[in-house]
């Protein structure tokens, strides 16, 4: 953006508006400044404090050891990365890879299946002819129940002698340690959040012109092609952008395992029910790695998700006035030229 | 917004031209409603069975019940108290979070100032935390600041995810306001306190109310700070109460009283999306996409 800058401003813009610009500018940065501060106060106080007081922690453990001389010592003390080794390697390796692993599990799944019947969902809804506000009323709520309600009413349902094994007339022990708790787990949190995908999608449909799907009719695209062509590509941001808010949710999953399957149950334990196991038990060193591992794991999604689908989670903060972006754009020449 | 005026009869000339498309639609949208209301359905049909049928598989309870929602509700199982807990959690978040998330997002909106950007990915950033990244250290300080079941221990870790959700949704609402508003009232006169106060605010009280609902949703339905940071039953929210109620047998999951709690938790909260769906439903993708 900013290389186009020079193309963009005029040359021989007269310099008194500019600096009257300029000025006007620096006491809105004064104000903006003013009017952010509480908000970035509390979350540097709420996120920037814990998150560096748990990458202190991951390097500390607590209890007894033994010293360099072999003395007994006490409390916490600095072990330097050996939490994290203790993670990736050994007997709690395998709890942290079976962690990881299931994360990655409930990720990669829910979140396909959650963006497939979203878009249905979207696309029958923009077709609907009636009964639309019934519709968007009924789509709200698996969206309203709370996750920890919609864990336990799972676990209802996915009981032994529940309803599902009944419709499925099967004998399936969905809560037991196993594939079908995994299954559950996927089921439970697609239930609750397609939906949520779908009115995301649904909004970006609203936005396509007509014109264009008629005017491919009257070329002769039929249905497939004008929703693979036209439909497509045109939802792609809305769509992108909601299923990296998806992505970044499951990754951080706990509610619905925990209360639908269990607590120790290996099968379904992501890495945010292991780091609060770890807590409950007092093992905060090990906890605190654990929690900065996911910490890290979700900004690796989040960074290679932008960078290679290029979802644009700013695109409105950057694009929405033209004039402004390009005011904006003039500012870096402006403060070449006249160094304050 | 103009499409639609367009769309309209194009959609309705394409419907007459196949029936079956109709039809398909109809089935489509069926389809839909039975997949978000089914289960909800059922919560709401076993909490109104007796005790007694609770493993009834029948569409409507028979006969209906209200045994356990009087369950819920007996003085020693201290529900009542865990909603009020939730209550006071989840509505000093909220209102902590549209006091100091309204002006923060109205310069996020309206002025021009360096670093723009970066502060608005950082808030956007910090709503995709994982919680337990915070839960796990502000456990060990609050342990040892004495704010264990307190209510500062539940209502300080939710800012972090309800302040940069607030912000994000006021600063799409505010931006859909015409910037000539302000600067009218800024040429009658105004300062810009005064027009923020006198013209913005007024116009933006739907989208703040809708930021309300939306924040206090997430707040109320929060599960694992409650979890981590209270472990005397008068100080349980609403969630974790529900999660931690014992059957009259020991090991029997008491499913019927859950499924009551359920309903009572989630209800009003049905009734508010309701309500309000239009607005929310705005709301909610005007965060997603612009």
């Amino acid at each position: 953006m900013t290389t186009s800058a020079p193309a963009a401003a005029p040359p021989h813009a007269k310099p008194a508006p500019k600096r009257g610009i300029r000025r006007a500018h620096r006491g809105e940065g004064r104000l903006a400044a003013f009017l952010l501060s509480p908000t970035l106060l509390v979350l540097a106080l709420v996120i920037g404090y814990p998150l560096v007081s748990a990458l202190r922690e991951s390097l500390y453990q607590r209890g007894e050891g033994l010293d360099a001389n072999g003395f007994v010592i006490s409390g916490e003390h600095f072990v330097g990365l050996r939490n994290y080794i203790d993670a990736f390697t050994g007997a709690n390796g395998s709890r942290f890879w079976n962690a990881f692993g299931n994360t990655t599990f409930f990720t990669i799944t829910t979140v396909a299946l959650e963006t497939v019947i979203g878009l249905a969902m979207a696309l029958i809804m923009h077709h609907a002819l009636r009964g639309r506000a019934f519709l968007r009323a009924s789509i709200l709520v698996p969206w309203a129940v709370p996750t920890a309600v919609s864990g336990l009413l799972w676990r209802w349902i996915f009981d032994a002698n529940g309803i599902a094994n009944n419709l499925l007339g099967q004998q399936i022990l969905w809560s037991a340690d196993g594939w079908p708790a995994k299954w559950a787990v996927v089921i439970a949190d697609t239930w609750k959040t397609a939906p949520f995908i779908g009115l995301l999608t649904l909004a970006g449909l609203q936005l396509i012109p007509a014109e264009l799907h008629e005017a491919a009719r009257v070329d002769g695209a039929n249905a497939w092609t004008q929703f693979r062509k036209i439909t497509l590509p045109l939802i792609k941001p809305a769509l992108l952008v909601a299923v990296l808010f998806r992505l970044l949710d499951v990754l951080r999953m706990f509610d619905l395992p925990y209360l639908l399957v269990g607590n120790q149950k290996y099968s379904v334990q992501t890495l945010s029910v292991l780091a609060f196991n770890e807590a409950n038990n007092l093992h905060y060193g090990p906890a605190s790695a654990y929690a900065t591992l996911l910490f890290l794991y979700v900004v690796i999604v989040a960074y290679a998700f932008v960078k290679i689908l290029g979802a644009d989670l700013l695109a409105g903060a950057r694009t929405r006035t033209p004039a402004r972006r390009r005011r904006s754009a003039t500012r870096p020449l402006a403060g070449k030229g006249t160094p304050a | 917004m103009t499409t639609h005026a367009t769309d309209r009869p194009s959609r309705r000339a394409s419907a007459n031209h196949s029936g079956a498309a109709a039809v398909l639609r109809y089935f489509g949208v069926a389809v839909i409603v039975v997949y978000c209301l089914a289960p909800f359905f059922w919560m709401v049909v076993s909490a109104f069975r007796r005790p007694s049928d609770q493993f009834q598989l029948s569409a409507l309870p028979r006969p209906w019940s209200t045994a356990n929602f009087r369950a819920v509700f007996k003085p020693d199982v201290g529900f009542g108290r865990a909603l009020l807990n939730s209550l006071v959690v989840a509505g000093i978040a909220t209102i902590v979070t549209l006091v100091i998330g309204t002006v923060a997002a109205y310069a996020l909106a309206r002025l021009e100032f360096r670093f723009k950007n970066l502060v608005a990915a950082v808030i956007i950033a910090i709503s995709m935390f994982p919680p337990i990244s915070i839960v796990v250290p502000l456990l060990k300080l609050f342990t040892d600041i004495k704010w264990i079941n307190t209510y500062q221990a539940m209502i300080v870790p939710s800012l972090s995810f309800a302040l940069p959700l607030a912000v994000w949704y006021l600063t799409s609402f505010f931006r859909q306001l015409p910037a000539e508003l302000e600067q009218a009232a800024m040429i009658d006169g105004c300062t810009r306190g005064q027009a923020f106060r006198k013209v913005i605010l007024p116009l933006a009280a739907p989208g703040v109310f809708t930021t309300a609902i939306i924040t206090f949703i997430a707040a109320w339905n929060d599960f694992i700070i409650a979890l981590s940071m209270v472990n005397k039953k008068d100080m349980q929210t609403a969630t974790v109460a529900i999660s931690r109620f014992t059957g009259a047998y020991g090991f029997d999951q008491p499913y019927g009283t859950q499924m009551a709690a359920g309903v009572v938790v989630t209800v009003p909260l049905v009734l508010a999306v309701l309500a309000f769906q239009r607005r929310i439903v705005s709301g909610l993708t005007a965060g997603g996409l612009k």
